[in-house]
């Protein structure tokens, strides 16, 4: 039976040791109002140092990480961490930093972002960089909000971002953020975007276009050249989203297909751990014609070598978040690319591609395959195959659990109905992709023989199938206390 | 170099014939040459772990960490001890290398620790729902804002100039393209309230959101009650940027008839990283559940009955509502909030009013000798949690420079953002500062200011961490 | 749930919604067909009384647990009330569309457009060559 902290908890026990007041302590009235303080106190847990370990502990075994087994989440490129990038975040010489230090006190701080900021230009092919944005959909906003300012400063006020419908959600949510309007753009029986599709579209109220490549589906757009010229030709420009960038390092560069702004999810490419949700990082490279739009502060080397912040950047489209950057992140993958190196990323591209193939010659008999075409370090296939069993591509899912096996990304992209897409990424051995292989065919063989095993399906986790829909109709967000007062119109 | 790809050149032999190709290079051929990089990446060689790791111990010892000095930088970011505890919790990587909880079968640990984050923002809020964390405070006041746009059908907002300058930039910059600048409003040690009530009167249909900063940038406390009416008699929701550690001291934005909390949760456990990944929170008054951006865990419960936590109220987000959602937001700081959670556990209902009310204390201490010190005076004159500003007679930024040397760094120069309070010192006392060694930044200070700068050697003690 | 079921007594629109009608109001809902392609609904999103709906045009949304649809109104007319029932329990519209799933009361404006919907048996046939 699960506890919460808040159950766990017992009046008068403490785990906390703070230093004794070594100043006049002053009575409460005379430090601050009555009126200003605080009347009841939080209810916080109660509880000895050792209860709060064994609780968290606890909590740790009920959970999986990539330390405990793969991920073969499609899009997500759940990599190994790499231990040692972990022991640099925590270097006091890294980790104690205040963000308004003087500049003198951290120069390897601002060496580490600049030598950063030019090798994410160089994977990226393009011109400058800035880390400022938290995770990819934050890249995605910068990027966006840089075009904008570019059209603006053109004179121009086109409303359009164009988009395709295997785009993920983030791309559209940006656009509107953005104060654009998306306009989806179907996919062709190659998988790719409609040629015909985007010429249709396209006129003089198109800001830009978004896209992935290769794409969402796995599959490289053979058009992306034609397509960046489409686009440039009504003055618009192309963000690339780097969710896929594990596919084509050192081999092809959004910066020379056309793209003239691209983000990295560090948290994905350049293995910063997914912390369970976050966090993450999302920089963004862009050519030359945006850097004056850039977000301030930017980073400068002065005459006498040494580097300084400075905003004075009179076109710059503001700050996206306060201070410069998921600087502990950052030096995760500054860490992971050092220890790499140009060599190092273009084999992680050229096995990722080969283990996702590897896994689909292994598959890709028992699904629908949508494309007839190569994969690249990802593909998706449909489950609906299954359907004349009565299953689908959740209850696959659910079932993958019983084999130890984490599902991959279901019902993703749209366009594929029962998708199932799987990215196994290049630090998996070939034993790990057997596994997932026949964990896979096991369950697609229970879905014919005993259906009921998938629909039941996962029996050995701490909880089976949760009732989501009670979840939504009758949201529970906090712990109830037994003082809580009985809220006038229920519950949160 | 270090690579973590695991093949042999059997393994990789076997591979390639199961998919039917003789190099890896043919897996490439759809890419067209136009597009092909041709040349290796211009990035140098990579390293052997143990040179990889030299290297960035070489990068890391050309920094001083404010750690190691007597710091009294705030302004955001806040040098509290982090206990041993919320590392190794964190540290452990079922939690630091999981994916987003969306299969909550295997991550159900994930998922408690964070609707107990939820519920610890909601205790310290007294807010009813709070989100399962965003990036910090800047973005979290830009997307407050939206869902105050959105809620009230409104376009304007009306931010005192007490709340952090760069929480209002982000403002600005992230709300460019769907909302109207924001109308400022003057603070002082505090928000001048009738400047408050003269702009929400001349507003016509008045805002959709008024924003204070509890404790403000200057570490003054407002009325934010007054605000508060103000606030709601124009028709306009309330958002409170509030300091957590100063939710065990101060009245909670709940209490005030707050209808968005927003703020910086950095000192609940987390380093100071040279500014990020910080920790953005968001907890709102029960009518605006269906707006709140974000992930957010609910409790349920499975087919036999047993207790479990899910993402839930998924609609609002991106991944399904698309174009529609209340925000973009995917990846969260949900690691920093799992801190966050460990941290507040580890101090407890006891532990926090006494670490606001030690860290109150030591503030008002170093104000008071620090405005006995001539041509100093309080900037900041009112009550204070942890921070306060001072007015030198000299520029704060050429004194704040002469002290580095000394060892201290002695608080963030307002002028760096403000016009005309180049000499106005802000100054941020937490619970690692010792009565000697604000003892000794006073007499270094006086040094300073009298323009000799031997005096005021710091304390002997070291601060490692 | 029940089974599927497409009353006599009520008119139908294309977009899957049925109308009851009562002089120069009427009730509005979403069909069997529509419920049962929805899943549970976990939301309702309805207008406050007094707001003006448009034939075609959509008034609402209902939200299952990985979804959300709009709903479209088949007359034009004003808002008098939606179903307070479904605040509390949206699974009515899934148990019950025809009866306590009910989602909104509308005093029309336009009563020639009833002439544009389909009696049950159109309707039928219309979910066969859907």
């Amino acid at each position: 039976m699960t506890e919460t902290i808040f159950e766990r908890s017992r009046p008068g026990r403490r785990a906390y040791s703070l230093p004794a007041c070594d100043v006049p302590e002053l009575p409460l009235d005379e430090l601050v109002p009555e009126a200003l303080r605080r009347a009841v106190p939080a209810r916080l847990p109660e509880a000895s140092e050792l209860d709060l370990v064994r609780h968290f502990t606890e909590l740790s075994t009920r959970n999986y990480g990539v330390d405990s087994g793969m991920y073969p989440l499609g899009s997500c490129t759940m990599k190994y961490n790499p231990k040692i990038n972990d022991r640099v975040a925590a270097l006091e010489g890294f980790r104690g930093l205040h963000p308004y230090q003087p500049e003198e006190l951290v120069q390897g701080a601002l060496e580490l972002m600049v030598t950063l900021e030019r090798w994410l230009s160089e994977i990226a092919g393009l011109d400058a960089t800035t880390l400022q944005p938290a995770a990819g959909a934050h890249g995605e906003l910068t990027g966006l909000l840089l075009m904008r300012a570019y059209h603006a400063a053109q004179g121009r006020s086109p409303r359009r971002i164009i988009i395709p419908d295997t785009a993920h959600g983030t791309n559209p949510a940006s656009v509107v953020m953005a104060g654009y309007e998306p306009l989806a753009v179907g996919s062709d029986a190659r998988g790719e975007m409609s040629i015909d599709e985007l010429r249709s579209v396209l006129s003089d109220d198109v800001a830009g276009l978004m896209l992935t490549n290769p794409n969402t589906l796995g599959l490289f757009d053979e058009h992306i050249v034609e397509i960046a010229a489409l686009v440039h030709d009504v003055a618009g420009l192309l963000y690339y989203d780097g969710a896929n960038s594990n596919a084509v390092m050192g081999i092809s560069r959004p910066g020379d297909m056309g793209f003239d702004i691209v983000h990295f999810n560090t948290h994905k490419t350049f293995s910063t751990p997914h912390g369970g949700g976050g966090p993450g990082a999302g920089p963004i490279a862009v050519r030359d014609i945006l850097v004056p739009f850039l977000p301030t502060p930017v980073i400068e080397r002065q005459a006498d070598g040494g580097l300084r912040f400075t905003s004075d950047r009179p076109q710059s489209i503001g700050k996206m978040r306060t201070f410069y950057g998921n600087f502990g992140v950052l030096v995760r993958a500054y860490t992971y690319i050092r220890a790499l190196g140009g060599e190092g990323l273009r084999q992680v591209s050229e096995i990722a591609v080969l283990n996702a193939n590897y896994v689909f010659a292994g598959v890709s008999d028992l699904f629908d395959v949508p494309y007839d075409r190569r994969c690249m370090h990802e593909f998706v296939v449909s489950a609906s195959p299954l359907k004349e069993h009565g299953v689908r591509a959740l209850d696959l899912a659910k079932r993958l659990l019983d084999y130890d096996v984490h599902p991959p990304t279901t019902y993703f992209p749209l366009i594929v109905p029962e998708a199932l897409m799987i990215e196994p990424t290049e630090t998996e051995s070939k034993e790990s992709l057997d596994r997932l292989i026949a964990a896979l065919r096991a369950v697609v063989a229970d879905a014919a023989r005993d259906p009921e095993l998938l629909l039941s399906a996962p029996h050995d986790m701490v909880v089976g199938r949760l009732d989501e829909v009670g979840a939504a109709r009758h949201p529970v967000l906090r712990q109830t206390f037994p003082d809580d007062l009985p809220t006038p119109e229920g519950d949160a | 170099m270090t690579d973590f790809v695991p093949h042999s050149d059997d393994d990789l032999r076997a591979m390639l014939d199961a998919v039917g190709v003789s190099s890896t290079a043919e897996l490439f051929s759809e890419i067209p040459d136009g597009v092909r990089l041709g040349r290796p990446l211009d990035l140098p060689a990579g390293l052997s772990e143990s040179e990889l790791f030299a290297d960035l111990e070489r990068l890391a010892a050309q920094n001083t960490p404010a750690t190691s000095l007597i710091s009294f930088l705030g302004a955001g970011a806040y040098d509290h001890y982090v206990p041993a505890v919320v590392d190794a919790v964190i540290g452990r990587s079922e939690f630091a290398t999981s994916y987003t909880p969306y299969q909550p079968e295997r991550s159900q640990g994930m998922l408690q620790a964070i609707f107990e984050f939820q519920t610890a923002i909601c205790e310290l809020t007294a807010l009813p729902v709070a989100n399962a964390s965003m990036y910090d405070a800047g973005t979290a006041l830009a997307e407050a804002v939206m869902l105050a746009c959105a809620h009230t059908g409104r376009t304007g907002v009306v931010v005192s100039d007490g709340v952090h300058p760069e929480y209002r930039q982000v403002l600005c910059t992230e709300t460019a393209g769907c909302g109207s600048p924001p109308t400022p409003v003057a603070c002082g040690a505090v928000t001048d309230l009738e400047s408050l009530r003269a702009v929400l009167q001349e507003m016509g249909a008045g805002p959709a959101a008024v924003v204070l900063q509890q404790p403000n940038f200057f570490g003054g406390l407002e009325d934010m009650q007054a605000a508060s009416a103000l606030a709601h008699d124009a028709g306009a929701l309330l958002i409170a940027v509030v300091d957590p550690l100063s939710l065990g001291l101060l009245a909670p934005p709940g209490e005030y008839g707050a209808d968005v909390a927003v703020g910086e949760a950095q000192s609940l456990g987390g380093h100071l990283d040279f500014g990020g990944p910080y920790l953005g929170f968001m907890a709102v008054a029960e009518p605006l559940l269906r707006r709140l951006p974000g992930r957010l865990v609910g409790e349920t419960v499975d087919a036999q009955g047993r207790r479990g936590f899910v993402l839930t109220l998924q609609t609002r987000e991106q991944h399904i509502r698309r174009e529609k959602a209340t925000s973009n937001i995917c990846s969260n700081h949900a690691l920093n909030a799992l801190a966050a959670l460990v941290y507040l556990s580890w101090l407890g209902k006891q532990g926090l009013p006494e670490l606001a009310v030690l860290c109150a204390r030591k503030a008002a201490y170093l104000r008071a000798r620090l405005t006995q010190l001539p041509g100093v005076t309080a900037f900041t004159d009112g009550p204070v949690f942890r921070e306060f500003a001072v007015r030198l007679p000299r520029p704060a930024a050429a004194v704040a420079a002469a002290l580095v040397e000394q060892g201290f760094l002695a608080g963030l120069d307002a002028g760096r953002f403000y016009d005309g309070l180049d000499d106005v010192l802000v100054v941020a006392v937490t619970e690692r500062r010792t009565r000697a060694e604000m003892d000794a930044f006073v007499d270094a200070l006086a040094g300073a200011l009298a323009g000799d700068t031997s005096v005021g050697q710091p304390p002997q003690a070291a601060h490692d961490d | 749930m029940s089974d599927e079921n497409y009353p006599q007594d009520l008119k139908y629109f294309q977009e899957h919604d049925w109308v009851r009608l009562s002089g120069d109001e009427a009730v509005f809902g979403i069909t069997w067909f529509a419920q049962d392609a929805l899943g549970e609904i976990v939301y309702a999103d309805m207008p406050k009384p007094g707001v003006a709906v448009t034939a075609g045009e959509t008034y609402g949304e209902l939200e299952s647990v990985k979804a959300v649809s709009d709903v479209y109104s088949p007359l034009s007319g004003v808002v008098i009330e939606s179903n307070p029932a479904i605040d509390g329990e949206p699974g009515a519209i899934n148990d019950d569309c025809y009866g306590q799933g009910w989602l909104l009361r509308v005093r029309l404006t336009d009563p020639a457009e009833i002439d544009t919907l389909l009696d049950s048996d159109a309707y039928v046939k219309f979910l066969e060559t859907a």
